[in-house]
């Protein structure tokens, strides 16, 4: 298994440790709970080095992005970065990915479990263009820090206007000679940024905390990443999107511009004009229990859907769940039934997200 | 984490025994609700329920996985802890203790002499 620069960071803070897509990542330090709730009221750190990050350098480097990518890149400025997705020929998700412009070259970040895939799919399509591909995923680090205090708390330690950054801008500053990259983004649905820096600066970054802590940042694992991104009703690739589904689908149109040609576009060029099937849609269950992925959800005793992720929400104290479902069945206030652990349990639709903060 | 206490009985499904008379109070151990991680529902039979050893006799859930939970002895459901209906995190908090589950009069005591005390517990988690 794989281990990330900050490996020794999390066996110190005492973390448990679990397989995650090929790596030894912290699944919680002091519980998914209490991390999920210090994560909403101050500020957490994730170590997100696991995740794929691969550069390019080229001529034709946005001609590549342009071709692979759904989204409309053309007119990204340098410090910015998009959401989009990776799309097959027949407009299946190969991929959830945020490429991000910098002066001289762009970088791709990818989920850990298709980082493979996706540098191949890159490779193949850059046949007999003017690109260099390099995976930079072990030869740097990522770390998240989420939460309310972020941001007062990293304008006083970074020379750099973080305050001032916009979501999904990115800055990049110099210590000692050291580039890191600040990118004002995240996956728990709260303010904070994401940081890469070099592989060799983690023993730098795992000093810097002991300092911050307790009273500001603590360490949070994968477990309260995922109870915060799903309150926050962001889809994670696995659940919500896979190669059997569409970004429309998914509810992420908004990522997708059917105007250019990217490879996926016709399909989904065509599923547009026949009409979606299917939703993504948020639900709230009755009682305290969770549906779990693949659970089937049922409109007066007929399937209409399956349960893509389901957790209790810490912030909210409902067992909430994402799910696809008959496209009639998508308003909020409908509702369905869902099978947990064997047993037809009442839900409704609500809107997405479960979560918005303040 | 809290050890596994001496005054009791261990299964290798990780739940505890506690014997008062013909009376046990089951229970899991810390081990194992470490493992399920954060707590949010417990499902135990009600009163009056004849449970079978060796047969599930109730659910636990957490954040992360659903699991089943064990008896090892069979008999009559006296008592279901009520608290964690609204507070599954006491099993998390105080697994031997007031995490309780049930309380089972015991129709035959024996398969508890083949379950394992705290020494040989805590050397099964340890390996």
């Amino acid at each position: 298994m794989k281990r990330t620069p900050l490996f020794d960071f999390h066996i110190q803070y005492g973390a448990k440790m679990v397989d995650f897509a090929g790596w030894e990542m912290p699944l919680l330090y002091a519980g998914i709970v209490e991390e999920h709730h210090h994560t909403r009221q101050a500020a957490s750190v994730f170590d997100v080095s696991h995740m794929g990050r691969i550069e390019f350098h080229g001529a034709d480097v946005e001609k590549l992005l342009q071709r692979v990518c759904t989204r409309q890149l053309g007119d990204a400025q340098p410090g910015q970065s998009r959401y989009s997705h990776v799309c097959n020929e027949s407009g299946g998700i190969l991929d959830d990915v945020i490429v991000s412009r910098y002066p001289d070259h762009w970088m791709m970040v990818c989920n850990a479990s298709n980082r493979e895939r996706i540098l191949n799919w890159l490779h193949r399509h850059a046949e007999g263009l003017d690109v260099r591909i390099e995976d930079i995923t072990e030869a740097t680090l990522m770390i998240a820090l989420q939460g309310p205090q972020v941001i007062p708390l990293l304008s006083q330690k970074l020379p750099l206007p973080v305050a001032d950054l916009k979501r999904y801008r990115f800055l990049t500053g110099s210590y000692m000679g050291i580039t890191y990259s600040v990118f004002r983004s995240g996956y728990t649905g709260e303010d904070g940024v994401e940081i890469i820096l070099p592989a060799n600066m983690a023993a730098m970054i795992a000093g810097y905390f002991p300092g911050l802590e307790p009273e500001n940042v603590k360490p949070a694992g994968l477990g309260a990443r995922d109870t915060l991104r799903l309150e926050a009703g962001m889809p994670l690739y696995g659940h919500e999107l896979d190669e059997n589904t569409d970004s429309l689908t998914a509810g992420l149109g908004w990522c997708v511009d059917l105007n250019k040609d990217f490879i996926g576009a016709e399909a989904m060029r065509k599923r547009v004009a026949a009409g979606l099937e299917r939703k993504l849609v948020g639900i709230e269950l009755e009682g305290r229990r969770i549906a779990r992925h693949r659970a089937s959800v049922f409109h007066g005793g007929v399937p209409v859907g399956e349960v893509t992720s389901g957790t209790f929400s810490p912030t909210l104290q409902k067992s909430i769940a994402m799910a696809y479902v008959r496209a009639d069945l998508a308003e909020p206030g409908t509702r369905l039934e869902v099978d947990v652990a064997g047993k037809p349990t009442g839900a409704v639709v609500v809107k997405l997200p479960f979560y918005k903060r303040n | 984490m809290n050890p596994a206490p001496a005054d009791r009985k261990y299964s290798k499904t990780h739940e505890w025994f506690k014997v008062d008379g013909d009376v046990v109070t089951i229970g899991i151990s810390q081990f194992a609700a470490d493992e399920l991680t954060d707590i949010t529902f417990v499902d135990l039979p009600k009163p009056g329920t004849q449970i079978v050893a060796g047969q599930p006799f109730g659910e636990i859930e957490s954040v992360k996985a659903t699991s089943a939970l064990y008896s090892a002895v069979g008999g009559e459901v006296i008592e279901a802890n009520a608290a964690l209906a609204d507070q599954p995190e006491l099993v998390n908090q105080s697994p031997f203790d007031e995490g309780w589950m049930i309380k089972v009069r015991v129709s035959d005591p024996s398969p508890l002499e083949g379950l394992m005390d705290a020494t040989a517990y805590n050397a099964m988690i340890q390996e």
